[in-house]
């Protein structure tokens, strides 16, 4: 009997893998059949995602990341490594350059590890619309671990969090003062914080804006130094979350460079796993990632139901009426809702 | 507006001991600019390097810049390693310093395209397109 492309990819055969990845990004009919039968499998790989701005150095940290669970310390086993790297897509032309591989050449000839780079194809949430289906090929492929690399994020891009069991947001010295750090977005989704190009200068302002952050919103009861003296200030409990399990994000140092650091980091990693699933918090996590997954495929539906019932000509005739300032933006996506019977 | 349409992946490598990689970065910029998405590897790559990275990305085609004139040595491995590991439809375009002499052999051996300085990066453009209808 030949073996069915599910099969190949349930063995771990790395062509039948890659194929795969690419129907799924192209969301053909093929693509999605399979990734219907490997669903079942899916389930068992702890999802790291890798975020923050352009040039914090998170690629050359996924390198060494990948390396170094692939090396553990003597008799340790060391797990097979997805890594999902994402890049912008050009707004004007579609095409994209990925550049991530660059900086991954210590991962080369090492068949535990699997690299794939993929175009944001014009989603602006940090991951591509297809990002979740290849996350779930390689975890029913049987990687035990997927670092997923967002586009270089800025302050809104947190779709990550929605993926990844836990997320690493990286940044690097000299990006802002305090108030970039209590602004609302990325840092608010980090279950580790990692200060990267730590010997640079500057390293330990970025340290000390994260850790004052941080104790802005510590849960618990804690003392601080104010002019001087000690200070003791109430903590903001977390809505429904008893005190005594609350994650306070690490904060790491790193040079992903030379590497220095990150076994620390994947120490902490490993310890943010282990507390997800002694808070019960894992399941939490997966019901949440798989709801957001439903939500998303349904926009996704809706959009192309809407956009295929909607004449091109009926189309263009309210868009020329609001470019002649005849009907508001709002009333135009009214009318053309209504008119498309949805 | 989302797009999930297949768009025309390249590989753009550098083989071999040849730091000058002006002439590929010019071709991934282009290539991106025609809507293709390049993934550019860096310099110092071998055949096998190249091969498992064409693999793991599903390539339609690689781009070998060579200015080092190893390219009769590199790139018979090259085809070599994609057929063996079963990628058997990509095509294969050569970038950089290649002599007329050579240029017959390495047709044969199954290169899809060869492009010496002064190309226009068009041409590039059109030919890859056609490779991969």
């Amino acid at each position: 009997m030949p073996v069915t492309q599910t099969q190949a990819i349930l063995n771990g055969e790395r062509l039948a893998l890659t194929r795969i990845l690419s129907q799924i990004e192209n969301n053909t009919p093929e693509g999605n059949q399979i990734l219907e039968e490997l669903f079942p499998h899916t389930g068992n790989a702890h999802l790291i995602g890798i975020t923050g701005a352009p040039g914090t150095g998170k690629s050359t940290l996924v390198n060494h990341l990948a390396f170094q669970y692939r090396h553990p310390p003597e008799g340790n086993h060391p797990p097979t490594v997805a890594v999902v790297a994402i890049d912008p897509s050009s707004p004007f032309s579609g095409g994209a350059l990925l550049g991530d591989r660059v900086r991954m050449q210590d991962l080369v000839g090492d068949s535990g590890v699997f690299v794939r780079s993929m175009a944001s194809r014009g989603s602006l949430g940090g991951l591509a619309s297809t990002t979740a289906g290849l996350v779930q090929v390689f975890d029913a492929a049987g990687f035990e671990i997927i670092l997923i690399e967002t586009v270089g994020a800025g302050q809104a891009e947190v779709d990550i969090a929605r993926l990844a069991h836990t997320t690493v947001v990286v940044e690097a010295p000299g990006l802002g003062d305090e108030i970039q750090t209590i602004k609302a977005g990325i840092l608010e989704i980090a279950d580790i914080l990692v200060v990267n190009k730590g010997d640079k200068p500057g390293a330990d302002n970025a340290i000390r804006a994260l850790r004052n952050m941080l104790s802005l919103s510590q849960p618990e009861k804690h003392t601080v130094m104010h002019h001087g003296d000690l200070m003791e200030l109430e903590g903001i409990p977390k809505e429904n979350q008893p005190t005594d399990q609350l994650w306070v994000p690490p904060i790491l140092t790193t040079i992903a460079t030379t590497g220095e650091g990150v076994s620390s980091l994947i120490e902490e990693i490993a310890s943010h796993r282990q507390y997800l699933m002694e808070t019960g918090e894992w399941e939490l996590r997966e019901q949440t990632r798989l709801k957001n997954e439903v939500d998303n495929l349904l926009q996704a539906a809706l959009l192309s139901r809407l956009n295929s019932s909607i004449s091109p000509k009926v189309y263009d005739q309210v868009l020329d009426q609001v470019i002649s300032r005849q009907v508001s933006p709002r009333r135009a996506a009214n009318e053309l809702i209504q008119g498309a019977g949805l | 507006m989302i797009n999930t349409q297949a768009n025309i992946r390249v590989l753009i490598a550098k083989a071999g001991l040849d730091g000058h990689d002006r002439g590929a970065k010019v071709v991934a910029r282009a290539l991106r600019d025609a809507g293709m998405e390049v993934i550019y590897t860096g310099l110092r790559q071998t055949p096998e390097m190249i091969t498992e990275a064409a693999l793991q990305e599903d390539v339609q085609v690689v781009g070998l810049s060579i200015l080092s004139g190893a390219h009769m040595t590199l790139v018979p491995k090259v085809l070599k390693l994609l057929r063996e590991q079963g990628m058997n439809n990509v095509r294969l375009f050569l970038g950089g310093i290649i002599p007329d002499d050579d240029k017959p052999e390495l047709t044969k051996l199954g290169v899809d395209g060869i492009y010496g300085p002064g190309t226009s990066t068009q041409l590039i453009i059109e030919d890859i397109r056609k490779a991969c209808q």
